[in-house]
């Protein structure tokens, strides 16, 4: 889905063993997963359609999960991107484009504001710079799953956390130091969950 | 708020990064694995890579560096230089850039910027726009700033915007390497017509170029090659600069 190697170099920058996974295949002995993803929505789910099953078997196992960019979007129930497409469901709400924007798409880095608490925001500042390139944001039913948003025109959520389902809009293997702690901070909470 | 962009861009010629002025009579600016990494560490927002050979020779960028470039970057690059198809797209893509862009292809076959922003998203599809001033109108270059299109620049702009550019890297030839200035007025003409993010190219010499073509110009992202390689002064005196000013620019805490 476009961006694996890029997040597969940043781990392998931490020291950090992952695999690319092409085929339906044995997810679950991995202790967590990472959806990253550039591109459109359709054609997202077409091509994780043979991963179905096994993204939600993930999901259900409690390991936890992390899905990047168009990786979070494909989380939710319903894509609008090139018409209405259905999502992986495996959090409630949508993805519409970005409203009130001055420019499209949301290029650049811009702020994250953090909302409550959640590990995966441990130790990074409060209106931390992240890399954003997208024209489309989620729109959780449960506000409480908000851990991060972002202002530009309207404000859109930037980041969710829903039990061992997480995401964000932003890309941490591109969001130099910060990002690489948020990519820890993923991978420590799939090491306790071993 | 959205920071405003700090751009070193390297151009690559034979693996090596050079830097010219007028595109002509080129020097020899140093390593590309070295320079990446010292940018990215220096507070860079980003990088581009323009093998400026490619498009004159017709052939297309060398992979090689883009994968070493990818493994030691973790901030986003933009691979350009004589990419012509849609494969050599995913091809460059996969070896982990996070943009591609397009100059003289787009001029000669629109359709692939359309094609392009289909398959992967308009976020990674840049199109670079070399400009002339003649008689006052902006004329657009393609080559390497060797063969006129006769193209108008805006409306070149404008028309890219539609075939579903993400985003416009305009470089002014006439102050590509002169140090006197980015173009503020080309900038600002196109910035005020297309949607999408501008990139100003050409022509920096100082602080304060950059905080011209940010107010004046409305750039989104100011790109820089010669004087950032030459050392001649550094990203982070720019960007306290412009923080000075009171242009939102991302501070390495």
């Amino acid at each position: 889905m476009g961006n694996l190697g890029s997040v597969s170099y940043a781990l392998k920058r931490m020291g950090k063993a992952s695999s690319i996974i092409h085929g339906p295949k044995a997810v679950e002995e991995y202790d967590g997963l990472i959806i990253p993803g550039v591109g459109s929505f359709g054609p997202a789910m077409e091509r994780l359609e043979t991963f179905r099953d096994g993204i939600i078997g993930f999901a259900q196992s409690g390991k936890p999960m992390l899905g990047i960019c168009l990786g979070m979007q494909v989380l939710f129930e319903q894509g609008t991107e090139r018409g209405t497409h259905e999502g992986l469901s495996l959090i409630g709400g949508k993805v519409e484009m970005l409203k009130g924007t001055p420019k499209l798409p949301h290029v650049g880095w811009n702020t994250i504001e953090l909302e409550g608490k959640s590990r995966l925001m441990e130790r990074i500042p409060n209106r931390s710079y992240a890399y954003f390139a997208h024209s489309y944001a989620c729109e959780p039913d449960f506000k409480g799953s908000i851990i991060a948003t972002t202002g530009y025109g309207n404000t859109f959520v930037s980041a969710v956390e829903q039990g061992n389902v997480l995401g964000v809009q932003f890309h941490p293997e591109k969001s130099g130091a910060i990002g690489e702690l948020i990519l820890k901070n993923f991978m420590e909470l799939a090491k306790e969950c071993k | 708020m959205l920071a405003k962009r700090i751009i070193p861009c390297l151009d690559v010629l034979g693996g090596k990064v050079v830097k010219g002025e007028n595109f002509i009579g080129l020097k020899d600016a140093g390593g590309i694995a070295g320079l990446a990494a010292k940018y990215s560490g220096e507070g860079a927002d980003e990088l581009v890579f323009l093998d400026i050979a490619a498009s004159g020779e017709r052939r297309l960028a060398k992979g090689g560096w883009i994968k070493k470039a990818a493994s030691a970057l973790n901030i986003p690059f933009t691979v350009g230089g004589g990419i012509s198809g849609i494969g050599q797209i995913r091809e460059i893509l996969r070896m982990g850039a996070d943009k591609i862009s397009l100059n003289t292809a787009a001029i000669n076959n629109p359709s692939l910027v359309r094609d392009a922003s289909e398959k992967f998203g308009a976020q990674c599809v840049v199109v670079a726009i070399d400009a002339r001033n003649e008689n006052g109108a902006w004329r657009v270059y393609s080559y390497g700033g060797k063969v006129s299109t006769g193209l108008d620049a805006l409306a070149w702009a404008k028309q890219c915007e539609k075939l579903g550019a993400g985003e416009i890297l305009l470089t002014s030839i006439d102050r590509d390497g002169t140090g006197k200035g980015f173009d503020c007025e080309l900038t600002g003409q196109v910035a005020g017509i297309v949607g999408i993010p501008v990139i100003a190219s050409g022509g920096a010499g100082s602080p304060r170029d950059f905080l011209d073509v940010f107010t004046k110009g409305k750039a989104d992202a100011a790109l820089a090659a010669g004087i950032f390689h030459y050392g001649s002064i550094r990203i982070g005196e720019v960007k306290g600069y412009l923080c000075d000013n009171g242009v939102g620019v991302r501070l390495e805490k």
